[in-house]
């Protein structure tokens, strides 16, 4: 019994460390929404500021308060990474599904799509879809997601012919299981251990790509920073004022693998299989 | 009329190649019939075929009719999907040949076996957990309790076979086809869950649909065979008929293998059939 007890709390030890990381993150986003210690476009500090009083990180290249930056920063970093994660999650599934059940020829057309579009580079795709709309955050994450979404179509596409393959599929339609409660019961169950996993790197990603388009300024315009932006921006004196890289740069790495962590302890939980083996 | 009927089955690959070539055969109510073949001879194809579940890309031609009572009479090849899901389980359904992938391994024994129960016969709640375990005693499986909350990989290969065919009987069909139930088992496990299959079919007087490479087995356990090879029959007739005087060589090599074992013919016979 404690025995037992014992290989569950280990089991969820990656599970707990990626909670309380994400977890973080977003306590600081949610704080930022109804405090932060300066407003973003408030530039009256000296520039390049040391950590200290009043302003705790110091200040960036123009004087803005960099904590203030950083605080607002994680609310786009968890914006961008949620939105693509959700946007590519539900077009890729259902393309991956309708892929994965077509026929022979519909199902080739459909891969065929899937790899030009993976072929194309996710920043071409931005540019494309800021030409058409002003450069924002929604842009970026427009532009992510879609991306996004052919990666995941093409996995779930797999994923989904490598199950329908399996006996167990044949056996409850035997049993006269429509294939909509095939899918709901059996398909997405067994499809959703590898999915989670691959859309918790897919986030930890989309947080890079995110700050890379806003590099470019092809993410959310200032005076909103996102983590890569300020990256970017301070990288130039970097050692002058190192806490202006090194702070935005460890918070990307923190969400990025807590998310993770998550996924990893998720896949535990949903896989029954896994428990016995991880020991 | 036929409880089944099959004529001219054809089953063609994607390729074109036919797979199984013009099988007749007819099963009745309550009759126990058994397919014989080496290994890949069309045994599983054929009664995918029957079933309409064909491998994509497969193709099925000839007739096969279903007739039960209390359903309409059904033409299996080229009826629509939604006809067939309706027609699987309510008059037929299959235990696999290799049991582990026969189950979801993500679900939790005690709810596969509560699917069919839940859609064929209704029951919600307290009463499906009763039928549940219900259903896995009725296997003869001790601990009904622990295998409903087991997960497959978590019991072994016999108590999954049995939990297959609690899965299939729990649809109450008026066929049951099995292929190959106890191919994948080991002796001792294989001659105990015939005799619970030949019990059980005897007890709801099911019509069963047996499927082997083993004479002895089949033989021992139905009334009619037919001996497949290639895709395509041999010789069929009445079990004893077959193994006393059987006509084409293929057969009587199948006969003639079968006699080394015929101790364990003796023991399925002295065991099994009433
Ligand atoms: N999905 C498939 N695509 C193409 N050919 C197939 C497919 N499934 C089976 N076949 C071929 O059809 C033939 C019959 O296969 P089937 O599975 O019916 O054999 P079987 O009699 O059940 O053999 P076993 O005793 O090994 O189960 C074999 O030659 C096999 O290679
Ligand atoms: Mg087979």
């Amino acid at each position: 019994m404690s025995a037992q007890a014992r290989t569950a709390r280990r089991r969820s030890l990656p599970l707990t460390a990626g909670c309380v990381l994400v977890g973080l993150v977003v306590a600081v986003a949610v704080v930022s929404l109804f405090w932060v210690p300066f407003t973003p476009d408030d530039t009256s500090g000296d520039r390049l500021m040391p950590p200290g009083l009043p302003h705790l990180l110091g200040t960036d290249k123009l004087g803005r308060d960099l904590l203030t930056q950083l605080m607002i920063g994680a609310r786009i970093a968890l914006a961008a990474g949620a939105g693509s994660v959700v946007l590519g999650g539900v077009i890729g599934l259902a393309a991956g599904l309708a892929a994965g059940f077509a026929t022979r020829w519909l199902d080739d057309v459909v891969s065929a799509l899937l790899d030009i579009l993976i072929a194309f580079p996710t920043l071409l795709l931005a540019m494309l879809v800021a030409a058409t709309q002003t450069a924002s955050l929604t842009s970026a994450i427009v532009a992510i997601g879609l991306a996004m979404s052919a990666i995941v179509a093409r996995l779930t596409r797999v994923l989904v012919k490598r199950v329908l393959a399996q006996d167990y599929i044949t056996a409850s339609r035997t049993s006269g299981t429509s294939w909509p409660r095939v899918i709901a019961e059996h398909v997405l169950p067994n499809i959703w251990p590898t999915l989670t996993v691959n859309l918790a790197l897919q986030f930890g990603l989309a947080v890079l790509a995110e700050a890379s388009l806003s590099y470019l300024g092809l993410g959310a315009p200032p005076p909103n920073a996102s983590w890569g932006r300020m990256l970017a921006e301070a990288q130039a004196s970097v050692f002058i004022a190192p806490v202006g890289v090194i702070a935005p740069g460890v918070l990307i790495v923190l969400l990025v693998v807590g998310v993770n962590l998550v996924a990893d302890g998720l896949r535990d939980v949903a896989d029954p299989t896994r428990r016995r083996r991880r020991r | 009329m036929s409880l089944l009927e099959v004529a001219g089955l054809h089953v063609r690959a994607a390729g074109g190649r036919d797979l199984v070539s013009d099988l007749s055969f007819t099963v009745e109510a309550g009759e126990r019939f058994g397919l014989i073949g080496e290994s890949g001879s069309g045994k599983s194809l054929t009664a995918l075929a029957i079933m309409g579940l064909l491998p994509p890309g497969m193709t099925a031609s000839g007739s096969v009719v279903f007739d039960a009572p209390g359903t309409d009479r059904t033409e299996v090849v080229g009826a629509p999907e939604r006809r067939l899901t309706r027609l699987r389980g309510q008059v037929t359904s299959v235990v696999f040949q290799e049991p582990l992938t026969a189950l979801d391994p993500l679900m939790r024994i005690g709810r596969q076996v509560a699917e069919p129960l839940r859609r064929r016969q209704g029951l919600r709640g307290r009463a499906l957990d009763k039928a549940v375990l219900a259903a896995l005693e009725e296997v003869r499986l001790a601990e009904p309790r622990r295998i409903a909350r087991a997960y497959p990989h978590e019991i072994s290969g016999g108590q999954r076979q049995r939990v297959a065919i609690a899965m299939a009987l729990a649809c109450r069909p008026a066929l049951l086809i099995a292929d190959e139930p106890t191919t994948a088992l080991d002796v001792t496990v294989q001659a105990e869950v015939l005799a619970l299959l030949d019990g059980l079919v005897a007890e709801r007087s099911m019509a069963l649909l047996f499927i082997s490479h083993d004479l002895a087995v089949v033989a021992g356990l139905t009334d009619h065979v037919l001996i497949l090879k290639d895709g395509a029959a041999v010789e069929s007739g009445s079990a004893l008929d077959v193994v006393n005087d059987p006509r084409h060589p293929y057969a009587r090599e199948l006969v003639d293998s079968a006699r080394v074992l015929d101790a364990a013919l003796d023991r399925l016979k002295g065991g099994g059939t009433p």
